[in-house]
């Protein structure tokens, strides 16, 4: 006797919690053949406020853990991806139309990329930080602090890869964010998400929303209580390289409002397989300096 | 047994034939009278405050209910930590919640300890936002009566507009109906000023601890016979607090007291009241149930303290157009 498909619903990750979407929209996700998927959640601006509102919660706590700690979330996360590596196999492949064996390079790639934020998170302060020579009898110090709620918008194409690589610079550093997933390709965000909840990160610390960056990033641009942007995900929306620019300026304008730290949107979207340099990290943290007096 | 309990309700009884100087003369006549109202459709009540609650208020009409709202908000602070800076703190807030905005409206009164009175009085000065006292030895309310109206009358005297009593809930959990309506009775009289003004008198019904909506429809009907001006539903320090069914039945029995009697009282919810989105569905139930002479902060108030909060942010999202944060508005 045939049995019934139990179907998956792709739902968004929102302080530790997977609702629909408010607005109870959702949208048609295409494999790479342009073959029905499933439908995804259609996050709308409210969405997008809640999971600020989320984020801001849970900074204080996973601001203040230790490095080290942190350190040992993320690599939980890379345990947990690895552990559902078939999963994240078939995501991808079906997402990005891979080989099975380019996907299963990819899925490799993003649990060596969590494992290497992991072990940067207690070491990002020595090599950035710094005893600065000051010319009067003080210590003065200085090191970076996470900057706070981060906007995220994650790549188009690479729809793993890329999403990890963009995320985990910034829970590395003790920021909190909200992360917009690619819009033709949300699928494999929806079970990173899945990996999230089962591992310690707290809830709240990612958020993830599937839905348009070009809808809601004007919202979290112009959001108030959003103290970073990360404009990355603007590189090819809408196809025609014209408009993603005009985007991408509008978005710099809205973020300018509170004085946003904004990564640019680059010209096209990287080789994500190439190895990071720090700024990924750096972009996201405020340097603080003290001065402290010695001698006596 | 109270002699001048009734004037003001008998004096305008009307049509209804309703003498409260009758109803009220002894236990058992305030008995027979409180358990004779119509008892409250538990089920019926929920499902009509929960469908008031769906109503979408956008655009304008929201501009308008959160400024109504914010003219609304009885901002308070009641915690034992209270200091004088805390007091003149608030104050400011209340004459002027968003000083970036100088079009947004002042709240309606400050509510504060009786010992703060002073302070928050000299720190409104003629602003127009009154002063509230919570008194009788809140929140419990259990002391001696003598006590009780001490501490009214230092309230009223060091320059409360308007005082928040609590009654007994004990009593009229065991049924002392008589001793509740004395005792709102006497601290109304104590109420009263040198010059023959009064102070408006909240009696605080405390309905999360009445257990049922019957019990809120007769508290109701009981302080408003007393001659209470306003009926609030809690201190907010117990929870469940202010809920929408229980400020409707609220709601409805000042309506009822008005058509018996042609004198309007007016209903404060406090505690719990959080979110504009909450504050709205109060605002649609009042405008629903009790009528829009009832859309006013001299009839309809609210008790809270961070509700001014997410009202002011909610008005700068209408303003500019995008959301706000938590760092644009006063932390208190």
């Amino acid at each position: 006797m045939a049995r019934l498909d139990v179907r998956k619903t792709y739902k968004l990750y929102v302080g530790g919690a997977f609702p629909r979407s408010e607005s109870g929209y959702t949208y048609e996700v295409l494999d790479a053949k342009g073959r029905f998927v499933a439908n995804a959640s259609l996050a709308s601006r409210k969405d997008a406020r809640d999971a600020v509102v989320a984020a801001r919660k849970a900074f204080g706590g996973w601001s203040s853990r230790t490095a080290y700690n942190r350190g040992q979330v993320l690599y939980r996360v890379a345990e947990m991806v690895e552990d559902r590596r078939p999963q994240f196999v078939a995501a991808v492949q079906q997402a990005e139309g891979l080989t099975a064996a380019r996907a299963g390079g990819v899925v490799d790639a993003t649990v060596d990329r969590l494992v290497w934020y992991a072990g940067w998170t207690d070491k990002l302060t020595q090599v950035v930080g710094n005893a600065n020579p000051v010319s009067g009898p003080f210590f003065n110090l200085t090191t970076p602090e996470p900057t706070g709620v981060v906007a995220v918008l994650a790549p188009q194409a690479s729809s793993l890869l890329g999403l990890v690589s963009t995320l985990a610079p910034v829970i590395a550093t003790g920021n909190t964010c909200v992360v917009v997933s690619s819009y033709a390709r949300p699928l494999p965000a929806v079970t990173l998400a899945e990996a999230l909840a089962t591992s310690d990160v707290p809830g709240g610390v990612v958020n993830l929303l599937t839905g348009s960056a070009a809808t809601l990033g004007p919202w979290l641009a112009a959001h108030m209580d959003v103290n970073a942007i990360d404009l990355g995900g603007v590189v090819g929306l809408d196809g025609a390289e014209g408009s993603s620019q005009q985007l991408a300026t509008e978005l710099e304008v809205a973020a300018a409002d509170n004085l946003k730290r904004v990564r640019r949107a680059p010209a096209a979207e990287p080789d994500w397989t190439a190895g990071p340099g720090l700024d990924t990290m750096t972009d996201f943290v405020e340097l603080k300096t003290v001065w402290h007096p010695m001698g006596v | 047994m109270p002699s001048s309990a009734t004037d003001t309700a008998v004096g305008s009884t009307g049509s209804s034939g309703t003498s409260w100087s009758d109803v009220t003369s002894s236990e058992s006549s305030l008995r027979r009278f409180l358990h004779g109202l119509p008892g409250v459709d538990q089920v019926g009540a929920n499902a009509r405050a929960a469908a008031l609650g769906t109503r979408s208020i956008k655009t304008t009409a929201k501009a308008q209910a959160l400024d109504l709202a914010i003219r609304m908000v009885d901002l308070t602070t009641l915690e034992g930590q209270d200091t004088p800076g805390k007091v003149r703190a608030l104050a400011a807030k209340a004459m002027r919640p968003d000083p970036t905005d100088p079009t947004c409206p002042a709240t309606a009164a400050v509510c504060v300890y009786p010992d703060l009175v002073p302070v928050a009085v000299e720190a409104l000065g003629d602003s127009g936002v009154h002063v509230a006292a919570v008194a009788t030895a809140f929140p419990a309310g259990r002391a001696a009566m003598d006590v009780k109206l001490a501490d009214t009358r230092a309230a009223v005297a060091a320059g409360a507009a308007e005082i928040d009593m609590v009654i007994d809930r004990g009593a009229f959990l065991a049924g002392r109906y008589q001793l509740v309506h004395d005792e709102i009775v006497a601290v109304k009289e104590a109420c009263r000023r040198p010059d023959g003004t009064s102070a408006h008198l909240k009696v605080i019904l405390e309905t999360g601890e009445l257990a049922t909506y019957d019990n809120v429809r007769r508290a109701s009907w009981l302080a408003m016979t007393a001659g209470g001006d306003f009926i609030k539903t809690s201190p907010g320090k117990v929870s469940p607090a202010a809920t929408l069914p229980v400020t409707m039945i609220m709601l409805e029995a000042v309506r009822d007291y008005r058509a018996a009697t042609g004198e309007i009282i007016g209903v404060k919810p406090a505690g719990g009241i959080r979110t504009t989105k909450d504050a709205i569905k109060y605002l649609v139930t009042v405008q629903e149930v009790a009528g829009p002479e009832w859309m006013d902060p001299d009839l309809f108030r609210f008790g809270a303290s961070s509700l001014l909060n997410d009202l002011l942010l909610q008005r700068q999202k209408m303003a500019t157009g995008r959301y706000s944060g938590p760092d644009y508005v006063t932390n208190d």
